[in-house]
């Protein structure tokens, strides 16, 4: 049995996917972040000077990306998972000998690759508003992919337990979308009060967004250290977490 | 060597509904097995556990003796599923459905290609192979759910009601192809509702009733069992009165239709001659029902009986 030829089938077929839906999946990110830079970081950044010694554009660039990256990556896997299982063709998977690891692999490579493209998209978009040159190559990229791994899997276990297409908008609207906003995307934690500074350093986005923040501009909030120890144990118990369930056929098997 | 071998398989859902209550099964390498049973019996739950569909609660699958519990992927390899619902992806076109499906048992890209391509042929479908499933007509989803079963050259083809809603020329297109796949050395296990198409392409039967197999046998004696064929008369002349003939049961329909029971040790020479001699005219005669259909009719009523007992 080969392994790599069904992994490569798999993710072929949601790379597809998401390419031949692109004026859904690609496009909105990069209007809705021009909006962003243009709003927040031009016509609002120019009044508020500098944070951590580099200009607003420049701040929030890091901040903005990752976001996207999350959003996209978590969106990809919960809605592909979803209407597979949706559709039932789940089944086409289930019945063929692919072992659990390689159809979580497979979807989640998928949430990878359309999140890290969507980054690439709204950082080629920041150039128009910022000229930032990259601080630190291999602390962007690795805490990107490990942050996009994190919420691929987590949009696979949304789909996994979702009964509803309501269930697939609950968390990202719920969850995603304001930690991310309290993660420091346009702000520093320096900048609240002492509570809320405590508070901040219990969401795990602000991490990952600062340690992507170092690694392109080379400014934090936190110790990057913790930011990779903490996206990596989540990724490891979430792919343990997401075998678990496949492997009870939670959601998919009667 | 058995194709499938099933013991004991009991299936309880999440609700408490008890579907199979230990069932016990062999289809023999090579054959063309039917699976029958009324609406809800547990045919497709047997299927649904039998292709990792369905967990079982207890009891044993094992397909060309690889064990589904200690060997689940070579079994898995050895088995082509037709489901009963359509569940291919409705936005996929149908070349890619099958390539998919031979990616997910590790063929080979090349291989795929050429399979696809093979497949669909063979199902009157390779002028559609770039159409986007959601766009096909009932009969052809139907056909290009046997195409993707056979793209990895399974040696067990399960078919749950694949001719169900087909027209009768798909249908018969359908059983040649089955019976060409037979041929060719792969086992079929098949359901469907349509008891004469069990009867004309099935060598060994199953009939299941409420999660229980009530009847396991040849076809062949299966229907030798049937003592009394029943046949509808067309007459030439409207007739007065009911002819009585010893040993046959003869009712009248209408005026020119008789229905006859004919027991086997009679025979149909002596009818017709009695019948000839009391000037009774007969221009043709049918079957009555389909002979499967009457024992089956037999077997699921004696079932209820039995349980309202
Ligand atoms: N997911 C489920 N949860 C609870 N009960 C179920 C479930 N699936 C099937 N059943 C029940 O199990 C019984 C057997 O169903 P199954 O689908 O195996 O029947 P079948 O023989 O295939 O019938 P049909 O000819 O209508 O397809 C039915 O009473 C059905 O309602
Ligand atoms: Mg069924």
């Amino acid at each position: 049995m080969n392994h790599a030829i069904a992994l490569r089938t798999i993710v072929k077929k949601e790379v597809q996917r998401f390419i031949r839906i692109w004026p859904q999946t690609l496009l909105p990110p990069a209007i809705t972040t021009a909006l962003y830079f243009l709003i927040f970081g031009k016509l609002i950044g120019d009044r508020i000077g500098t944070v951590g010694g580099a200009s607003y554009m420049d701040y929030i660039v890091p901040g903005v990306i990752l976001m996207s990256v999350i959003s996209h990556s978590y969106a990809n896997v919960v809605s592909s998972f979803y209407s597979t299982k949706f559709q039932r063709n789940i089944e086409e998977l289930l019945v063929s000998p692919v072992p659990n690891w390689v159809i979580l692999s497979g979807y989640v490579s998928g949430g990878i690759i359309r999140g890290l493209l969507v980054g690439l998209v709204v950082a080629l978009i920041s150039r128009v508003f910022a000229d930032i040159a990259i601080n630190n190559i291999a602390v962007t990229l690795s805490i990107a992919v490990l942050t996009a791994t994190v919420f691929s899997l987590a949009g696979f276990i949304n789909a996994v337990f979702a009964d509803s297409f309501d269930d697939i908008s609950i968390i990202p609207n719920f969850i995603l979308t304001p930690l991310s906003y309290l993660g420091g995307v346009f702000y520093s934690v320096d900048m609240l009060p002492d509570v809320w500074q405590t508070v901040s350093l219990g969401n795990p986005i602000l991490y990952m967004i600062n340690a992507f923040r170092y690694g392109l501009i080379g400014v934090t909030d936190v110790d990057v250290t913790i930011a990779f120890v903490m996206t990596g144990g989540f990724s490891i118990v979430l792919i343990l977490f997401s075998l678990f369930l496949l492997h009870k056929g939670v959601g998919i098997k009667n | 060597m058995k194709a499938l071998s099933i013991r004991n398989l009991k299936k309880i859902y999440n609700n408490g509904f008890v579907a199979l209550k230990g069932i016990d099964l062999d289809v023999e390498a090579g054959d063309f097995f039917a699976l029958l049973g009324p609406n809800g019996a547990g045919k497709s739950t047997t299927i649904g556990i039998i292709s990792s569909l369905v967990n079982a609660t207890s009891g044993s699958v094992s397909i060309f003796g690889h064990d589904l519990r200690h060997d689940r992927a070579r079994a898995k390899s050895c088995i082509g599923l037709v489901p009963q619902e359509v569940n291919f992806n409705q936005f996929e076109t149908v070349k890619n459905i099958l390539l998919n499906q031979a990616g997910y048992y590790g063929t080979p890209r090349k291989i795929a290609l050429q399979r696809t391509e093979q497949c669909l042929k063979q199902m009157d479908l390779w002028d559609k192979r770039d159409m986007v499933s959601r766009r096909l007509s009932g009969g052809m989803k139907r056909r290009v759910m046997i195409a993707r079963a056979l793209v990895h050259a399974p040696k067990l083809l399960i078919l749950d009601e694949p001719t169900a809603g087909v027209d009768i020329e798909i249908r018969r297109s359908m059983w040649k192809m089955m019976q060409e796949v037979n041929r060719q050395g792969t086992t079929i296990i098949l359901t469907t509702h349509y008891l004469e198409e069990a009867e004309s392409l099935c060598r060994n039967i199953a009939i299941i009733n409420h999660g229980l197999i009530v009847e396991n046998s040849d076809m062949a004696s299966l229907l030798a069992r049937l003592n009394i064929d029943y046949f509808v008369l067309d007459l030439a002349e409207p007739i007065d009165a009911v002819p009585v003939i010893e040993g046959y049961q003869i009712e009248r329909v209408s005026d020119k239709v008789l229905n006859v029971g004919v027991p086997k040790e009679y025979g149909l020479n002596t009818l017709f001659k009695l019948l000839t001699e009391r000037n009774i005219k007969v221009i043709s005669l049918k079957n009555r029902t389909n002979r499967l259909e009457q024992l089956f009719m037999d077997l699921i009523d004696q079932e209820s009986d039995e349980s309202l007992q």
